[in-house]
């Protein structure tokens, strides 16, 4: 393969020439826009709601659903979808933990639901026997072999989860900041977080796809909690959390084409320097305003 | 291995002549104690989120160690520990919620990933371990432990169980209300650091059991059945041990049986099980409760709807 040989030069226009001359590394990109733009708008929403342990969770769970999937024979796509809607639906279930008296109760649940989709994980590879090599990139994620028709359906799936998440972005937002007095509103929080968890479910089903199982949380949580250091009002960070998750992902495909180390690796790494820097910005802008004037500190404003 | 299936007396008399089964169950039954203990805590204090974070520490510590060509063991509890510190340290200063930990530990899995390829291309004559190693740090291999290794465990488990026994008392009083075991002069900060070590402890012996991915269940399945089960604080810490370890040793003899169910596996949905089954058990309850009359207090809305009717009214 050519790949072997490629480096990356000063010359831009031709490394872009090289990077997009294979028709693999053109998918690669296509499904990796898609899937950053869904994974950002997706992942704004969970940082600001507080549920980067049920994001992770739902992120995971696609590794139990393709490896069963294999194991059946049927269509991996279907496997990853069905298993992190199903368990986001059981998550749903289980009763918010501010009713239920101990606090501590839905993250027991939550953590249990992780651990025994994994465990299922580890049973039908065991049953499959054959696919310990795959298991890695279930896992840690590969993006060489993305097809056409794979292409399409993220780009199906993806633009419905944008349309309903727009359709229901307003009262979402509602429900997520301030949960009690949007209930009292006669906003229906239940059903909301319900309908946020199947998307989330979806979303992290297609970025599996690209990142791998493990790593679909890092493009979930990062681009937004950098982006939600940067600003506190919400039009902007969306967008720079979908440009932060967009750039992220580009530069980590073009690094794992230059670069033969896994491209989850680069993904993470991206995205933990954007935020390092989000956070530095802050720290840094912070204390010079809190030199220039005590009291003109709309961030710390916010977080009080 | 199938004797067991066909005659379960005779199997169940012979199966601990295997050496691997003698180990495993040894060290899996310290290790289940410490992880029903110290996940009882972990749960209490809502810290399940900490113990996911320390699963994937726990995976990118062991692969370090065997890309720099050392002993797994030093890169797993030197990872899970320094991180558990770090946690502390972080939750002290500032607060370091979800999403800090979580963008933490994700770019941490992303660095384990990256030794994960680094591990196998440049080891990859050495012969088979090496193909599994990633996947036997994730998920497990309790059948492959050493005698040495069985025994190192088993010490260093009963080790977290005494400690837990110790700072027992003042932990529950510091995580059920911080600011009066403060006040009492219970050193609260302290606690903080110490138990957190113990969870980054009880992660790396969880991992080399059910693997760094299915840890956390081991630590919260059997504490949160245990919390569900009875209200009273120390009979839930044992009840959670207890639970954990029958879970281990199912968990383990359906392995056993059935040679194509991983080990992790069967010891994950005997916890799982437990778990379900405390759903149903303290629903049922409350519904015979329920009827009964006797007063509880009932989920936030449908006292909200109550309330809004006598307002209307």
């Amino acid at each position: 393969m050519n790949q072997t040989v490629s480096r990356l030069t000063w010359n831009i226009p031709g490394d872009l020439h090289q990077l997009f001359g294979f028709h693999f590394m053109v998918n690669a990109f296509r499904a990796g826009t898609v899937v950053a733009i869904v994974a950002g708008a997706v992942g704004w929403f969970m940082v600001l709601r507080r549920a980067s342990f049920v994001g992770h969770t739902l992120a995971v769970v696609s590794f139990p659903g393709a490896a069963g999937a294999i194991w059946l024979g049927i269509s991996v796509t279907a496997g990853y979808f069905a298993a992190s809607i199903a368990a986001a639906l059981v998550i749903a279930m289980v009763p918010p933990s501010r009713t239920g008296g101990s606090t501590s109760g839905e993250a027991a649940v939550i953590g249990t639901v992780q651990a025994f989709a994994l465990a299922c994980g580890v049973l039908f590879v065991s049953l499959y026997s054959g696919i310990l090599d795959s298991v890695t990139g279930l896992l840690f994620g590969t993006f060489l072999g993305i097809s056409d028709e794979q292409v399409l359906t993220l780009l199906i799936v993806g633009a419905a989860v944008l349309v309903a998440l727009g359709a229901m972005a307003r009262p979402l937002f509602f429900a997520s900041v301030d949960p009690d007095v949007a209930s009292a509103r006669r906003v229906p929080v239940r059903l909301l977080s319900t309908l946020y968890l199947v998307l989330l479910g979806c979303t992290a089903a297609e970025v599996s796809q690209i990142t791998g199982a493990l790593l679909v949380f890092a493009l979930l949580v990062m681009p937004a909690a950098a982006a939600q250091q940067v600003t506190v009002r919400p039009g902007w960070s969306f967008l720079l959390t979908i440009t932060l998750a967009l750039a992220v992902t580009w530069l980590a495909l073009g690094a794992a084409y230059f670069y033969s180390y896994p491209v989850g690796f680069y993904v993470t790494s991206f995205g933990f320097a954007a935020y390092a820097l989000a956070v530095a910005g802050r720290a840094i802008s912070g204390w010079a305003g809190s030199r220039a004037s005590a009291d003109m500190r709309p961030l710390a404003m916010v977080d009080g | 291995m199938t004797v067991l299936v066909a005659n379960p007396f005779i199997g169940g008399l012979h199966m601990l002549d295997h050496p691997f089964l003698r180990y495993a169950f040894a060290a899996g039954t310290c290790i289940a104690l410490a992880s029903g203990l110290i996940g009882y805590f972990v749960v209490l204090r809502s810290q399940v989120f900490t113990g996911d974070a320390l699963s994937h520490v726990a995976f990118t510590g062991s692969l370090a160690a065997l890309a720099l060509g050392l002993d797994l063991r030093v890169g797993l509890y030197g990872a899970c520990i320094g991180f558990a510190l770090l946690l502390a340290f972080l939750g002290r200063r500032a607060n370091a919620d979800d999403t800090v930990i979580g963008t933490v530990f994700a770019w941490i899995l992303g660095i384990g990933a990256l030794f994960l390829s680094i591990y196998t291309t440049t080891r990859s004559g050495s012969g088979g371990f090496t193909g599994n190693a990633g996947v036997n740090v994730l998920f497990g291999s309790i059948f492959g432990l050493s005698s040495g290794q069985a025994l190192t465990d088993a010490v260093v488990a009963l080790a977290v169980v005494l400690a837990v026994v110790f700072i027992g008392r003042p932990l529950l009083f510091a995580s059920l209300d911080e600011a009066v075991a403060s006040a009492r002069g219970v050193p609260v900060r302290w606690l903080d650091y110490i138990f957190l070590v113990l969870v980054g402890i009880t992660a790396g012996e969880a991992t080399q059991a059910v693997g760094a991915l299915l840890l956390l269940g081991l630590l919260a399945a059997p504490a949160g059945a245990a919390q569900r089960l009875t209200p009273r604080p120390f009979a839930a810490l044992w009840l959670s041990a207890a639970i954990a370890v029958v879970s281990v040793w199912v968990g383990l003899t359906l392995a056993y049986a059935f040679p194509r169910i991983p080990p992790s596996f069967g010891i994950l949905s005997v916890a799982t099980a437990c778990y379900l089954l405390s759903f149903l058990v303290t629903t049922g309850a409350r519904r015979v409760v329920d009827r009964g009359g006797a007063s509880r207090r009932g989920p936030g809305n449908r006292r909200n709807l109550v309330i809004s009717h006598g307002e209307a009214s």
